[in-house]
């Protein structure tokens, strides 16, 4: 059915992907709350009550309204920890850390797992040999206890967690990246490409890169979420970002002692991990169709 | 100056040998993609080079492209090595229109882009020297401007392989390499695309390796013709006399294959059988002869040498060499 | 006349698509008798593999199929239930597809593959089913058969594969084969060797033949019966020999222009062309869909165009009173 063309084709074109756009109601809900998320995280000091550090002994772990209206303080709109510190204003801070942590893992696993994957499957022979090894050897090493064993002797900070989770996690990266590129090399435009005189860096950025963005966006939004996960775990065994950080990890690791009687101190940050993780991932799933060239399915 | 006569495409002695795996402990094989052919392309010509899948035409026009090394032998372009050529000098004498106009565009960029992507490698013009020129190329092969802006996938097959055709065109090169270029379009695409090229080698005197498998195809555009058969030249010629006087029974077998809409006709004896030679193990001797119909004992022993037995084509093959013995 | 093993009146096909409907198959009618062959033939597009996949009832799910009639050997298909479908289909009729490499399943031997129709309609037991499988692979021209059972399909040239996709076709002696394009991905050697085969087993078993094709040239050769479609429906149909000395649609006489032909088209002459697009056939399409292409189209193609009828079954949906002149510069 392929040659019942349009003859006009800019203007249906982006209509059509506009369509395709909006028509994806989880892309465009998914999109709303990560941008919610982002500038509640960029405009932290402006938009938090409270200094998220600052504890009032006397105001320690006071309900919600809409937990206990007649203890709660209209002060604090989703009450305070055990140390009395404003949590609406915590959790704020806190997306700071996730999304920070989540863009610099992915960006320094990004940049690891594509040049190894492209070049791998570009390049194929002894070049793939060793990076299918490398590839290889991460996936022998257990993710968790790596970074668990690492943290633990180079101590836990921000910057050490988003070195070892970037170093840890490129590998879906390379993978992915590895077998679409073999599949793009053999295409005739890549041999085009160099009959016309091209590069090799021009044909690995203009010709195969441009096609592996949406594999890259789908493998990118999965990594974050990891990346954001493994960070609350790793924050949740102490072992991740430090105290006082509002790190969301950290504070349900905090809220653990006083779970059982106060169990919305654990909740809300629990509840923020989801629906940060589930934003991105749909976020990446809409992409990714959203952004497939036109007429394939 | 001897540059008069100089062609601008030389094969000489050229072989490719790729080394085969077969399963994890079998030991590596050679597989023969092209045995040793001598072929040469004047300027202002076209060559046509036919054969079926799998006879070493692509592999051919590969290491004309210098995407693949020969093995064996030289690739001279205006009389100058290829593999001396920087990649650059190299794409300004030869150009590829590839088979299939669905994977020979890039998919992410405009048709504009993509015609000019070689004046933009090469650094030609200004940036509105460039897009004026994609312009007069794309008006030359017959799209619209508004097609500048259009992405591959809204374009249909002929459309597409036009903008190959362009892209191609554009840097004004010496040889024009089209592989099977209309072999995955329809018929009634097919004649648009060949009547075009028909146009463009007239009006822009295009020098042109032209390989397809379809011998109907390759007669409107040749002025010579090449038939391969396992990787050799069996026959080569003057169009007008390999399709009237063929003298390889292959080529003879290929004429009689292509199907002409002609009812009377009815569905034609070819004699070749259909059991194509394991490359990996070439029959002894003439490739061709275990498909032969005029076979006989010296075919299965003695390779035929591609020699003038009649007029000014060459085959290789015993039988047209006793045949014209005989007349003689 | 004998009864028609396939009979199809007045089939559409819509699929419903992102901007609107699609009417990919409009209005169809066809028949194929019992060892006649029938020839589809049109564009990529026309709706031609779609009209056979509507007859196999193989249609993408989204797709909506009517038809005033379609029948199969008497047994009307618009109406059958889906498990009588499935005993006709692969057993009394049988469907040969266009890529050889796609069409086989790769995990399964030859062998498996052959005789798997044949046991699962029940016509014999396995030794059975083995003893007709390497007498069709003979019989298609595959030598040593016995051994290519245990082969599997990537073990095979295309060229075999083909061969194997019409022994398949053949093993439980259907009365119809339906082949969407058997030959378009095989050397002009093979497709002629291949082409051969069929009609040859044809003309044995006295089966219908349906072949979809784009290239008027195996038309030609081995139709008796041609059908040209354009932007979903038949626009000329009638014995082959009729159809090529005197088409009266100009889009038949466009395609047949348009084949080049060995030591007759001369470098420098061009070829036939049919201008113009395949119009885009969402929405529908009011009176004749060609006449954008068309250098004779008058006032009354915008209209619906009616089909008429010249003698010997010829059929045509135009409305030009004589036939269509070739528009080469030196017709042969």
């Amino acid at each position: 059915m392929s040659d019942a063309t349009l003859p006009k084709p800019t203007a249906p074109a982006l209509q059509k992907k506009r369509g395709r756009i909006l028509g994806n109601p989880g892309l465009v809900v998914a999109a709303l709350v990560l941008g919610l998320i982002t500038l509640m995280a960029v405009f932290a000091p402006l938009i938090a009550p409270h200094d998220p550090y600052v504890q009032v002994l006397d105001d320690r772990l006071i309900p919600p309204a809409f937990v206990d209206a007649e203890m709660s303080d209209p002060r604090y709109l989703l009450g305070t920890d055990n140390l009395g510190r404003d949590y609406l204003s915590r959790l704020i801070y806190g997306a700071r850390i996730s999304l920070l942590i989540g863009l610099l893992t992915v960006l320094v696993s990004g940049v690891i797992g594509t040049t190894l994957g492209v070049a791998a499957g570009y390049f194929g022979g002894r070049v793939d040999t060793v990076v299918s090894f490398l590839i290889t050897t991460r996936l022998s090493l257990p993710v968790v206890m790596v970074a668990l064993a690492v943290v633990a002797v180079a101590g836990g900070s921000l910057r050490v967690v988003v070195l070892v989770l970037g170093l840890l996690l490129w590998d879906r990266f390379a993978v992915v990246m590895r077998s679409a590129t073999m599949q793009l090399r053999n295409l005739e435009y890549v041999a085009a490409a160099r009959s016309v005189g091209c590069s090799t860096p021009r044909i690995l950025l203009g010709e195969i890169l441009p096609n592996l963005v949406s594999a890259l966006v789908v493998v990118a939004s999965y990594e974050m979420a990891q990346a954001i996960l493994l960070e609350a775990a790793l924050s949740f065994l102490g072992l991740g970002v430090q105290p006082p950080l509002p790190s969301w990890g950290l504070m349900v690791a905090e809220a653990k002692e006083v779970m059982l009687f106060d169990p919305w101190v654990i909740l809300l940050p629990g509840l923020a991990i989801c629906i940060l993780v589930l934003a991105i991932n749909m976020l990446g799933d809409g992409i990714r169709d959203a952004t497939a060239p036109e007429g394939r399915s | 100056m001897s540059g008069e006569a100089r062609p601008i495409l030389e094969l000489r002695n050229v072989v490719k040998r790729y080394s085969v795996g077969r399963g994890l402990f079998a030991r590596k094989r050679a597989l023969m993609a092209v045995g040793g052919v001598s072929l040469a392309v004047q300027r202002r010509q076209v060559l046509g080079l036919v054969g079926e899948s799998g006879c070493g035409k692509s592999t051919l026009a590969k290491m004309v492209l210098g995407l693949e090394v020969p093995t064996e032998g030289e690739v001279l372009i205006d009389g100058r090595p290829i593999a001396s050529l920087g990649r650059l000098e190299r794409a300004r004498l030869v150009q590829p229109v590839f088979q299939d106009p669905y994977s020979s565009l890039n998919p992410r960029k405009t048709v504009a882009s993509i015609v000019g992507l070689p004046l933009s490698v090469h650094g030609e013009g200004s940036a509105a020297e460039r897009q004026g020129r994609v312009e007069e190329m794309l008006r030359l092969v017959g799209l619209a401007p508004r097609h500048a802006a259009a992405y591959p996938s809204q374009l249909s097959g002929g459309q597409r392989q036009r903008v190959a055709i362009a892209r191609a065109l554009i840097l004004k090169p010496q040889l024009l390499i089209c592989d099977e270029p209309t072999s995955a379009l329809d018929v009634s695409v097919q004649a648009q695309i060949l009547n075009l090229l028909m146009d463009l080698q007239s009006r822009l005197g295009l020098t042109c390796l032209f390989i397809s498998h379809n011998l109907a195809v390759v007669q409107m555009l040749a002025t010579r013709v090449a038939v391969m058969y396992l990787g050799r030249v069996v026959e080569e010629g003057p169009t007008a006399e390999v399709m009237v006087h063929a003298q390889h029974p292959y080529s003879r077998g290929l004429l009689a294959s292509v199907l002409t809409p002609d009812p009377s006709l009815g569905l034609p004896e070819t004699g070749l059988g259909s059991v194509f030679p394991d490359p990996l193990d070439p029959p002894p001797g003439c490739a061709f002869h275990p498909r032969c119909p005029l076979a006989f004992d010296r075919c299965g022993v003695e390779a035929p040498l591609l020699l003038a037995h009649r007029g000014n084509a060459r085959a290789a093959c015993h039988a047209a060499e006793r045949q014209a013995m005989a007349a003689a | 006349m004998s009864t028609p093993v396939l009979d199809v009146r007045h089939l559409a096909v819509q699929i419903p698509v992102a901007d609107g409907v699609l009417h990919a198959v409009r209005d169809v009618s066809l028949t194929v008798a019992p060892g006649e062959t029938l020839c589809v033939v049109g564009e990529s597009g026309c709706g031609k593999s779609l009209t056979s996949l509507a007859v196999m009832g193989l249609l993408p799910s989204t797709a909506r199929r009517t038809a005033e009639r379609m029948s199969f050997a008497g047994e009307d298909l618009l109406t059958i239930t889906p498990s009588r479908l499935r005993a006709l289909r692969g057993n009394r009729m049988a469907m040969i597809f266009q890529e050889p490499m796609t069409s086989l399943n790769p995990a399964w031997t030859i062998g498996d593959q052959l005789t798997e129709p044949f046991l699962r309609h029940g016509k014999g037991s396995r030794r059975q089913a083995v003893d007709r499988a390497v007498q069709l692979l003979e019989r298609v021209g595959i030598a040593a058969a016995g051994r290519r059972l245990v082969q599997y399909p990537h073990e095979l040239s295309g060229g075999l594969r083909q061969r194997v996709m019409i022994a398949m076709a053949l093993m439980c002696g259907p009365d119809l084969i339906l082949a969407d394009e058997p030959t378009t991905a095989l050397d002009v050697t093979i497709q002629a060797e291949i082409l051969h085969l069929l009609a040859e087993l044809q003309r044995e078993m006295g089966m219908g033949l349906l072949l979809v094709t784009h290239d008027l040239g195996i038309v030609a050769r081995v139709a008796h019966r041609v059908a040209v479609m354009y932007a979903g429906e038949v626009v000329e149909s009638g014995p082959t020999v009729t159809v090529f000395n005197d088409p009266r649609h100009p889009y038949t006489r466009g395609l047949i222009d348009c084949i080049p032909i060995p030591a007759r088209s001369r470098p420098g002459v061009p070829l036939g062309t049919i201008p113009g697009l395949v119009p885009n056939l969402v929405g529908g399409i009011e009176g004749c869909a060609f006449r954008e292409r068309c250098a004779f189209a008058t006032a009354p193609c915008t209209r619906t165009v009616p089909v008429s009828h010249g003698g010997d079954g010829h059929a045509w949906r135009c409305v030009l009173p004589e036939g269509v002149p070739s528009l080469l510069e030196n017709p042969a």
